[in-house]
């Protein structure tokens, strides 16, 4: 199943943010886990993951740092901060809300 | 990151796919070396699955988006970017960043010393300071403070031997003699028409010295035409802000009750024009391949503004039927607006393609530079009345010097011009023209300064 543009858009930042608060991590493992995640469903260009980490970046919600990985190569990984996490948490609450009014009415629908 | 000399084919395709994304202006190094390492991962993990390097490299890319979609994301989040941004100073630990940085203090060391040569006159009893008027002298030799020091700046930048040198410097060594050994009568015709035409002479010693001393090699002198336009907006551009420090500087100690005209009359604005001459032409070579040209842009704004103006000058002559009043400052008005059509023509030559076919722009080019002829002729009609009737002046010999000379290379340039429009004639002749008239200009300007003090008697 494909979801739409904008839904993907919106859940990105919840996602990412909370796939960084499990453990720092860098731009292709966090595609990786997303994928696992979701089962498979929810699938992002992998490009597109790159603007969202350097704009959390930006906003101070994560940070960054070039390591030598197990291969030998550069690699940058991101690590959630203080703000990043008080983000989290707050996105959390907002979807929770959207989660929960979905569902009621969707549970109507269904016992109706 | 190194890259091996015999690649294999998956390299080769990763090393092309790299070279498109830094093509682009969205993506900077670091996020080049980030999506990298994600298409290697990727790529690792699918040919471990069983998939070749070709298919793996494939579905990698194709993972990662389209270019085209990932370059607006990036251009989305850093929009900063899409400004073009002068860095002068890049990073400090390879070989460029040495090389900027020697190139930077020989700079600051050319600039100190154009602003401590302005000030070496002082010491002979030569003032400036605000309450005096400014000594003559400093007019008269004002090009020969600069000119020289940045002369040196090119032949340092450009690996010129010191025998080139050294023959740079009998020019502005001859400068120096016509400047200072006539007797002139002060403030007359003969020493402002020197103090005019000395840094038009001495100007091409300098491009001499930029085109590393071929003057007829490889489109040097067309780039010494760009760098010419350039600097002169630039050093508008810094003179500005040079206004705007002025200010400041007499307004704040104004505030304290101490009078800082001293040291701005003596000072600031003498070094500061001379060293701004010698940052600004160091900032046009730095940021020649980074940012616009403007002087082409402007040109673009300006040849309809101007060919209108002209029109509607022959327009009004013809209706009211009114002759030029021959008086030097006509006369000079005259001569500066037929220079700023050649200048259109030049910068308009400078920035086109030569290959490609004449457009709405050649037409009115073609337009600007048959009215600027014909304003040109009437102009020059009425200095030749002038003179029969009066005989001849430094100013009016000048004058009508200076008309011939335009007036031959505007005729040709429209000859050329009518000839390319029509379909009849390549763009190229006519660049190829612009440029071989440039030194006319010098050696009329180095006549004038020669010449005409003794001929004239010092007038």
């Amino acid at each position: 199943m494909d979801l739409t543009k904008d839904l993907v858009a919106a859940s990105a930042t919840p996602l990412v943010l909370a796939i960084l608060a499990e453990g720092d991590s860098y731009g292709y493992a966090i595609i990786k886990r997303v994928t696992q995640l979701s089962g498979g469903h929810l699938h992002w260009t992998d490009g597109m993951l790159y603007p969202v980490l350097h704009r959390l970046e930006r906003q101070g919600h994560v940070a960054s740092k070039w390591c030598a990985s197990e291969n030998g190569r550069k690699r940058k990984y991101y690590r959630i901060t203080r703000a990043g996490r008080s983000q989290l948490a707050a996105q959390r609450r907002q979807w929770q809300v959207v989660d929960d009014t979905l569902r009621s009415i969707w549970v109507q629908e269904c016992t109706a | 990151m190194s890259i091996p000399a015999d690649r294999s084919p998956l390299e080769e395709q990763i090393a092309q796919w790299l070279a498109y994304l830094r093509r682009r202006r969205a993506f900077h190094g670091p996020d080049v070396e980030e999506l990298e390492g994600h298409l290697r991962d990727q790529i690792a993990v699918l040919t471990e699955a069983g998939l070749t390097g070709d298919e793996a490299f494939l579905v990698a890319v194709k993972r990662m988006g389209s270019l085209d979609e990932l370059s607006r994301e990036f251009a989305r989040e850093h929009s900063e970017r899409l400004w073009k941004q002068l860095v002068i100073a890049p990073h400090a630990t390879d070989q460029t960043g040495t090389a900027t940085r020697k190139e930077f203090i020989v700079v600051l060391c050319l600039a100190i010393a154009a602003g401590v040569a302005i000030k070496v006159p002082a010491l002979f009893g030569l003032r400036l300071s605000p309450d005096d008027e400014v000594p003559i002298f400093y007019f008269r030799n004002a090009s020969l403070f600069v000119f020289p020091l940045l002369a040196i700046y090119f032949v340092w930048k450009r690996g010129l031997g010191v025998a080139s040198g050294l023959w740079l410097a009998l020019p502005f060594a001859a400068g120096a003699v016509f400047a200072n050994v006539y007797p002139f009568r002060t403030a007359g015709d003969t020493e402002v028409l020197t103090i005019l035409h000395l840094p038009i002479a001495l100007w091409i010693a300098v491009g001499f010295a930029y085109v590393r001393g071929r003057w007829f090699a490889d489109g040097g002198r067309m780039n010494f035409v760009r760098f010419s336009g350039e600097l002169v907006i630039y050093y508008v551009l810094i003179a500005l802000g040079g206004g705007v420090l002025t200010g400041f500087t007499v307004l704040m100690f104004a505030a304290i009750e101490m009078k800082a005209d001293w040291f701005v009359g003596g000072w600031l604005i003498p070094c500061g024009a001379a060293g701004a001459v010698i940052i600004a032409s160091w900032l046009v070579e730095a940021k020649q391949s980074v940012i616009e040209n403007m002087a082409p842009v402007l040109t673009r704004l300006f040849t309809p503004l101007f060919t209108v103006l002209l029109l509607a000058f022959l327009a009004t002559m013809v209706w009211t039927g009114n002759p030029i009043n021959v008086e030097r400052d006509v006369l000079i008005s005259f001569d500066l607006l037929l220079v700023l059509v050649v200048g259109l023509v030049l910068y308009a030559a400078s920035a086109r393609d030569p290959q490609a076919p004449p457009d709405f722009f050649d037409g009115l080019q073609l337009l600007l530079v048959t009215s600027a002829l014909v304003v040109d002729a009437v102009a020059l009609a009425a200095i030749a009345a002038r003179i029969s009737e009066f005989g001849f002046t430094p100013n009016r010999t000048a004058a009508l010097g200076e008309n011939l000379i335009l007036l031959v290379n505007l005729a040709w340039s429209a000859w050329l011009y009518a000839r390319f429009v029509r379909g009849r004639g390549s763009f190229a002749a006519l660049e190829r023209w612009q440029i071989a008239y440039l030194p006319v200009y010098s050696v009329w300007a180095a006549l004038v300064v020669a010449i005409f003090p003794s001929v004239f008697g010092y007038r």
